[in-house]
């Protein structure tokens, strides 16, 4: 659905993105991670024709955005940043222009409106001016514009940007609903919002890709792929020594909580050492109080690859 | 075709969104009333040489608001989109640079007609009232409301190209305003030099708005000022539309 080739964006001397090359295949939801100032939002807006690019190409449903831009933009609804809409306008009939813009046929635009509007929970503000409407509101009347003359792609440019947390579990819901039908391709800061919603996630850095994977995969690639706390009273043992000897166990490190030591010991991927601490523990007879395993999340990959050095 | 009318129609109707369009209907509508009101007090005093009609269009009162509302009708047009950010879902739906441009010029043009059509209720008022013609000729109206429309159309088209710089419309107004000053009281020129030769003088007044407003109001219908105003507004036009696909130069 979209293709990605070499695509590089300079301002005035400053390189914005560089040589990015992705492909998001149809179905999928494509989550965008990054830090402020990656490059996101500047690929997204030459994804959808707003800028252009330095060099590189890239295709919208097999248009090319350049050559072709007009059918690239009629197979895509597209979401900005911050969601600029016109004020002085009422939501339907603001909708209604949107979608007699967007080429939606005229005997169709009342319905596809309606459909939007109930989709997006618009039913109770549709009279109302926009200028009126809460954040909230406001979001959902672009996520509306971006649906209404049916799209095979979105690209949602942080949906859930300065959102309570009911509404973004709304629009969480609404776009994984939207993920059935439609491709999307959504940036966002909210890292467990794409573990829940993306089916596959890019992480872009200082205008490059660092990483391009399922988050399960993701999760497996990394150093501190999770890991496994003991809480434990040791005696004498040098508790840290006789961990380290497990297979599986990477590096341990302790400390101490009152009269408890704490170790965490970091673990290769995809093992499991509880039931050897276990072992070990009951063999020296040490007083547990604490034995957990702790999942590495999508934060623990996005702040080892965008601050490698952040230990 | 149908993405520029609804573009058209939205122009259209978003001038009577705010209040603007409001008190500068109403101000307007005051000073050309008054202008009308005066010019018939003083031709009440003593005998004159020219018609009501033609008095009306040729009065300081009359240029003061006539060079005061482009500013106010195009400031908006391209500087409030790229200020509230609306450019972006405007230009990201399958629309052309041109569609937008045009509708914009289009969508000032009417308002500025909307503007003047109570007008025509004066010279009206004034036959129904007096039993006198207003105007010495029906080419006397023709050729006044022409050289309004004409150089109407050359000043919103300034004021296209003003708003399209810049995402101020403070900014827009006061370069529309200066340009649009500057050329219409530059037909005063000639009056205010006294040492030139009649032949420039010549020259001087076939680009001079005012001396082409007491032509055609007068019933003088010339080809010359109709060539010279839409040439410009579509040059004018055509480096908006320039200025406005600047965004999309690779750099």
């Amino acid at each position: 659905m979209i293709k990605v080739e070499n695509l590089t964006k300079r301002y005035a001397g400053q390189t914005a993105i560089q040589d990015l090359n992705f492909e998001v295949g149809k179905g999928e939801i494509m989550g965008f991670l990054g830090p402020n100032g990656a490059g996101k939002s500047t690929t997204m807006r030459i994804l959808s024709s707003f800028m252009p690019a330095t060099s590189g190409r890239a295709t919208i449903a097999g248009f090319d955005i350049f050559e072709q831009s007009l059918q690239a933009r009629a197979h895509l609804g597209y979401m900005p940043e911050n969601v600029p809409l016109y004020n002085d306008m009422r939501v339907t009939e603001y909708l209604d222009y949107r979608a007699a813009l967007k080429g939606v046929p005229h005997r169709r635009v009342s319905e596809r409106v309606g459909d939007v509007k109930e989709l997006c929970g618009l039913k109770e503000v549709e009279k109302k001016l926009i200028g009126a409407l809460s954040k909230g509101y406001r979001q959902r009347v672009g996520l509306a514009d971006a649906l209404v003359h049916e799209p095979d792609l979105l690209i949602l440019d942080e949906p859930t940007s300065g959102l309570d947390p009911n509404q973004i579990r709304q629009v969480r819901d609404l776009i994984k609903n939207l993920g059935k039908q439609h491709t999307i391709l959504l940036s966002t800061h909210i890292l467990p919002e794409v573990e829940m919603t993306c089916s596959r996630v890019i992480i872009i850095n200082k205008g490059r890709i660092e990483a391009c994977d399922t988050p399960e995969n993701l999760l497996g690639q990394i150093r501190t792929a999770g890991g496994v706390v003991l809480e434990a009273k040791v005696g004498s043992d040098d508790g840290a020594e006789e961990l380290r000897k497990i297979a599986g166990v990477r590096d341990v490190t302790a400390s101490t909580d009152g009269e408890w030591e704490v170790f965490a010991l970091r673990v290769e991927a995809n093992t499991d050492v509880r039931e050897e601490v276990f072992r070990l523990a009951t063999a020296r007879r040490w007083t547990v109080r604490e034995l957990s395993q702790r999942k590495a999340t999508l934060e623990d990959v996005f702040v080892e690859i965008t601050h490698p050095d952040a230990e | 075709m149908r993405k520029f009318y609804t573009l058209l129609s939205r122009e259209i109707r978003s001038y009577f969104y705010s209040p603007v369009a409001y008190i500068v209907l109403f101000f307007f509508l005051l000073v050309s009333g008054a202008d009308f009101s005066f010019q018939l007090s003083f031709m009440n005093q003593r005998p004159l040489s020219y018609s009501v009609q033609e008095a009306f269009f040729n009065s300081v009162f009359f240029w003061f608001a006539f060079v005061l509302i482009f500013p106010l009708i195009t400031m908006r047009l391209f500087a409030e989109e790229f200020k509230l950010g609306t450019i972006e879902p405007l230009m990201t739906a399958p629309v052309r640079d041109w569609q937008v441009v045009l509708a914009k010029f289009f969508g000032a043009l009417v308002f500025y007609v909307i503007l003047w059509i109570p007008t025509l209720i004066y010279f009206w008022i004034f036959q129904a009232v007096t039993h006198q013609p207003a105007a010495n000729s029906s080419g006397a109206y023709f050729g006044s409301y022409l050289m309004l429309l004409l150089l109407g159309m050359f000043y919103l088209s300034v004021g296209c190209l003003a708003s399209v710089l810049t995402k101020n419309q403070i900014v827009a107004a006061i370069i529309s305003f200066c340009v649009i000053t500057l050329h219409f009281f530059s037909g005063l020129i000639s009056f205010v030099l006294q040492e030139i030769s009649s032949s420039t003088r010549q020259v001087l007044g076939y680009f001079s708005a005012i001396e082409q407003m007491g032509a055609l109001s007068r019933g003088e219908i010339d080809t010359r000022p109709m060539v010279l105003y839409l040439s410009m507004t579509i040059i004018m036009l055509a480096l908006t539309y320039q200025a406005f696909q600047a965004r999309k130069w690779r750099l």
